[in-house]
């Protein structure tokens, strides 16, 4: 029987010919992630007696929560963090105004490579499967395991395959397939499963939108992610990741064996918006032009990517954001922050009325930058719309694509962006 | 054989009724500390209620929700010897048995124990005895990575002894 990417990668992390779903195996790590949170992490390693960590190059830790610090705990969290960098050498170290959001900011940094097992203290971990990485989010202990001995225990998932097909119609992105995916498999339809989406449609998605993908499948249940790499992949990675690197690009054979099998024909995919209070709660934006809003958010390692803001500033060109409404647009890097300036997209942003953040976690988790007042109503382009996630407890938060909120923060309600688009 | 008294608990049971977030800002400071606050968000007298030595048995998906490992340290320290249910939530689950809180599955068990009953485990058996009616159910048994780390009394330890090993082999 043959295997799919994701046992694949964990047969050859493990030293074994072959691995089967259900099987616990214990797999070496190539890489580990973390950020300013992480902090929990490393007051476990110090725990273990561990002097030293696997490969200090092998571990990267940003800073992008609770950043530019907004409470004396919070700027005490990220002094005790540095500390502990310089004590385990740890030399992929971002801090405040050298790196950004660290699913966003880590590829970009050509650290995350394609056939790596990557852990990560955080749940969106599961991102880097836009790479071809089999990666999966875990507790403050697992980490500080995994950084001390370079090795995971883990069970072997069992993979569901998400096919796409057809060709997508105009201002739809790879946040409105995720949505409508969630839609359909519902919060826990993936539980412990690994998703594969492959089909001919992913030849055609940007890598941003990837990264948007495998970014969102945990909000299904599952345990991560993963895209079979092609030419896309491999010309992101030219140039980022350092030549000697090894890069190993799986993909699943022709008679790997699949939990479910799922078709999606994107043909037939409208710009998608989930409602209160479930990211599955899903409903195509033309239905909710009723709802009025308060704030609209770009940003997040969602949706902060470069294509994204120009998604955005498409639609906020010449155009003012309504009266009203507050719009905050949070660039998830500083190197994205940097090539949307050089394009002038921040000067359409600034001129329709936005208002910019520096890269920052900030309103995607309700921790500064723009909190939600009592019963108000946002759109945001993150992952995540749980009751009082962005601020008040009653508070209603819409997740949708870049264009989407773009559009909504115009008309000051939730708003198909081909209707503005066309108008 | 003494056995632990039985807490019973339904399906999906989340980690925020576990331990609110109020409760967490640096709990990983005093761990300990958790363990007067579990299940304080259903049940705040819960802590003063239980013994040392007593076992949860809960339904479907028990720990869903948020990866806060504060959820099972509040369970362990509050003196909950064997968590018993249906089936668990990923992160819950690993998290559990990385502080050394044994995690059992056994569906048959759930559906017919009742609450205050008392039950004896054998884990390197695989069985579970009711002590009140005198059934023997079995459990699959822990994969050995987890019975490792569980023998260490939780994951930190566990690494704790391997990277001595590793230090005196080398010597
Ligand atoms: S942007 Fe939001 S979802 Fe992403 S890492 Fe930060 S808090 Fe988590």
């Amino acid at each position: 029987m043959g295997m799919t990417i994701a046992e694949k990668i964990l047969a050859r992390a493990s030293g074994l010919q072959e691995v089967k779903p259900g099987q616990f195996v214990t797999a070496k790590v190539d890489t580990i992630i973390g950020h300013d949170i992480s902090l929990a992490a490393f007051r476990e390693l110090e725990r273990m007696t561990a002097d030293k960590v696997f490969d200090p190059e092998r571990i990267a830790i940003t800073c992008d929560h609770f950043v530019p610090s907004p409470t004396v705990n919070a700027a005490n969290q990220i002094k005790e963090l540095g500390e502990y960098i310089n004590r385990y050498q740890i030399k992929n170290y971002f801090e405040v105004g050298r790196g950004g959001i660290c699913h966003a900011l880590f590829p970009e940094k050509g650290l995350i490579r394609p056939g790596d097992v990557v852990v990560g203290s955080d749940s969106h971990t599961c991102t880097y499967g836009a790479l071809g990485a089999l990666a999966l989010g875990m507790g403050s202990t697992d980490i500080a395991a995994a950084m001390a001995l370079g090795e995971v225990w883990l069970k072997v998932p069992e993979t569901m395959r998400i096919q796409l097909t057809g060709e997508r119609g105009p201002h739809t992105s790879g946040k409105d397939l995720i949505l409508y995916i969630l839609g359909k498999t519902g919060t826990n339809g993936a539980l412990y499963k690994a998703l594969e989406i492959t089909g001919d449609a992913v030849g055609g998605l940007h890598m941003d939108e990837r990264f948007t993908i495998c970014n969102m499948a945990v909000e299904g249940g599952s345990k991560t992610a993963v895209i079979v790499p092609d030419d896309a992949t491999r010309e992101y990675l030219a140039g980022r990741v350092p030549p000697d690197a090894q890069m190993r690009f799986y993909k699943s054979d022709p008679d790997a064996a699949y939990c479910a099998d799922y078709v999606v024909d994107c043909s037939e995919i409208e710009p998608m918006v989930a409602c209160p209070h479930s990211p599955a709660n899903v409903r195509p934006a033309a239905q909710l032009s009723g709802v009025t809003i308060d704030q609209a958010v770009l940003g997040s390692c969602t949706n902060g990517r470069l294509t994204d803001l120009r998604a955005a500033a498409r639609i906020l060109k010449g155009r003012t954001v309504k009266p009203g409404v507050r719009m905050i647009i949070v660039p998830a890097s500083q190197e994205i922050y940097l090539d949307a300036m050089r394009e002038g997209l921040l000067e359409t942003f600034v001129r329709a009325g936005a208002l910019i953040s520096p890269p920052t976690c900030g309103p995607c988790f309700g921790g500064h930058m723009g909190l939600l007042a009592d019963s108000e109503v946002a759109i945001s382009s993150t992952n995540r719309n749980f009751t009082g996630r962005m601020g008040a407890a009653n508070s209603q938060i819409y997740l949708a694509s870049p264009a989407t909120v773009a559009a909504s923060a115009i008309t000051g309600r939730i708003c198909d962006p081909r209707e503005v688009m066309t108008s | 054989m003494t056995g632990g008294r039985v807490w019973k608990f339904g399906s999906d049971v989340d980690t925020d009724v576990i331990i609110p977030g109020r409760f967490l800002a640096d709990w990983n400071k005093e761990p300990e500390k958790m363990g007067q606050y579990c299940f304080y968000g259903i049940d705040p007298q819960f802590n003063t209620k239980v013994q040392t030595g007593d076992i949860i048995v809960a339904g479907d998906n028990f720990g869903c929700g948020s990866s806060r490992q504060a959820a099972p340290v509040a369970i362990k320290s509050a003196g909950i010897r064997y968590l018993i249910a249906s089936s668990f939530a990923r992160i819950f689950y690993r998290n559990a048995i990385n502080i050394g809180l044994p995690v059992l599955e056994c569906p048959v068990l759930v559906e017919e124990v009742n609450e205050g009953e008392r039950l004896a485990v054998e884990l390197d058996k695989g069985e579970i005895t009711n002590l009140d009616t005198g059934k023997v159910y079995r459990f699959e048994p822990l994969n050995e990575m987890v019975q490792q780390i569980l023998d260490s009394g939780g994951l930190a330890l566990y690494v704790q002894k391997r990277l001595k090993s590793v230090l005196n082999s080398s010597f």
